[in-house]
């Protein structure tokens, strides 16, 4: 019975790191980050911004921040928020006082090309495949410098459901090509 | 005594091997170039197997084939014949779970790797499968089209060459035209193909393609950065196919196939089997992977995964 419960305690930590989809290479992977630290050292494409918008100070400068949760009406009034069910609105997101920068939960200020750590906050198995290069898309080379797309680069982050495309023609049907 | 035998037979004894022999002969010759062909002609018809050839006859040969292509095209075009790295295998990875069945790889291959527009040949092949259903080839559909992609109720399987570890294809090749590289790509020597098939008929996915015809594609939408066993224009009558883009991956650095840098979702993943801590390592540990017609023990490099 003893020898029983020994070779299942000397089996089991096998299991759990097993499970644990090996954290540690995926963390060398991605250049010694891993969740505890700051992500910083990801290049990244530029952020993908909608024209004229940024920098966002131009206009909110000298405004006195509203934190009341609303419907905006004068201006983003185009922006539909279909992002978890209603559960955001735009300050959870947008830092309040540093308006060129996004809010963490802990209130840390954190730059638009940063904009992943935001996301990882929930989003925390996407964060991991992308680090590693499973998530999303990598330019540049194989076995060289690669560049990350940011989650914004194909995910809306007002609507983040990938859209539907328009499928590049079919192949030619063999007899009908006329050769 | 025994020549007296002897002098009733025929002084030249016409065997039927004698005649198939001689007929044959001259049939060899009337293939041969003319006199009047010029030297590179000669050249082409007497190169040895790529693998067979000296650095100097390497370098000829890509001399003499980017001189044809100047002729051929009216530009430039580099043939390379980079070797392999050391300690790489390439590994390929699809996420079925991303992949929208867009077709922008499709389109992204023919141009990376030149090839014919008409008639139409597509080194990839975009299955649309049912999800109640799966991987039933059965009911795959690769016409597709409608206004807007994934349609709902369907998954999408691109299929190209799956660079196997057992390849049926360089099996059959009677005249071992088609062979397997150190860094595990399957390539095609289309100077020694002679176009008998075999290896279109053997492999299980598909995967080979016949030049019925020679390639017609506008000299603008050439891609003149091309690899002797990979993207150069193809000559008429050798089959041809996927090379993980040989002329982009086997630079340092090199770049991503044309494949990976097209996906729009980012459902194509490559890279180097040996490397522990590179993206195909991490995927064949973490994810759920399956490769296509597992039974025939072919051991592809290409994975199939889910990534959620």
């Amino acid at each position: 019975m003893r020898a029983l419960t020994i070779l299942i305690l000397l089996v089991m930590p096998g299991t759990v790191d097993a499970a644990g989809l090996g954290v540690p290479s995926l963390a060398q992977a991605a250049g010694e980050n891993n969740l505890a630290t700051p992500l910083h050292r990801f290049a990244v494409a530029a952020p993908n911004l909608s024209e004229g918008i940024f920098p966002c100070s131009d206009c909110h400068a000298g405004m006195t921040p509203d934190l009341r949760r609303r419907e905006l009406q004068d201006e983003h009034a185009a922006i539909s928020l279909q992002h978890a069910a209603g559960q955001f609105w735009c300050l959870d997101c947008h830092h309040p006082e540093n308006r060129d920068t996004l809010r963490m939960t802990s209130g840390e200020s954190i730059p638009l090309t940063e904009s992943y750590r935001l996301c990882g906050q929930c989003h925390g198995r996407k964060l991991h495949d992308w680090q590693a290069g499973l998530h999303g898309k990598r330019t540049g080379y194989w076995n060289g410098d690669k560049e990350y797309l940011l989650c914004t680069h194909c995910h809306n982050p007002h609507d983040p459901k990938f859209k539907a495309l328009k499928p590049l023609p079919p192949p030619a049907r063999p007899g009908r090509t006329g050769h | 005594m025994e020549d007296e035998n002897s002098r009733n037979e025929p002084i030249v004894k016409l065997s039927r091997r004698k005649v198939l022999k001689s007929v044959a002969t001259g049939i060899g010759i009337l293939a041969m170039p003319t006199s009047n062909a010029s030297a590179s002609v000669w050249e082409a018809f007497f190169q040895k197997h790529f693998r067979e050839l000296s650095r100097d006859e390497l370098k000829q040969v890509l001399a003499r084939l980017e001189a044809a292509y100047r002729q051929e095209c009216g530009r430039e075009i580099t043939v390379k014949a980079t070797p392999p790295l050391d300690g790489v295998k390439f590994g390929y990875g699809l996420d079925l779970s991303r992949c929208i069945g867009c077709r922008r790889c499709v389109h992204g291959c023919v141009a990376e790797n030149n090839q014919s527009r008409q008639p139409q040949i597509h080194w990839i092949r975009a299955l649309q499968l049912q999800k109640d259903k799966g991987i039933d080839l059965d009911h795959a559909e690769h016409y597709y089209n409608p206004a807007a992609v994934p349609l709902d109720g369907h998954f999408y399987l691109p299929v190209q060459c799956q660079q196997c570890e057992r390849p049926a294809c360089t099996k059959v090749c009677p005249v071992k035209a088609t062979w397997t590289e150190a860094d595990g790509i399957v390539v095609i020597d289309y100077n020694w193909c002679i176009g008998c098939r075999y290896c279109m008929a053997a492999c299980p996915y598909g995967a080979r393609h016949f030049n019925w015809e020679k390639a017609a594609i506008p000299a603008g939408e050439l891609n003149p950065d091309t690899h002797y066993l990979g993207n150069r224009p193809r000559p008429v009558g050798v089959t041809e196919k996927c090379t993980f883009c040989i002329q982009r991956t086997r630079e340092q650095p090199g770049r991503y196939p044309a494949c990976v840098e097209a996906c729009p979702v980012g459902a194509r993943k490559f890279g180097n089997l040996l490397d522990p801590a590179g993206e195909i390592r991490q995927l064949l540990e973490s994810k759920r992977v399956f490769i296509l017609k597992q039974e025939l023990n072919t051991q592809p490099k290409f994975f199939y995964f889910f990534a959620t």
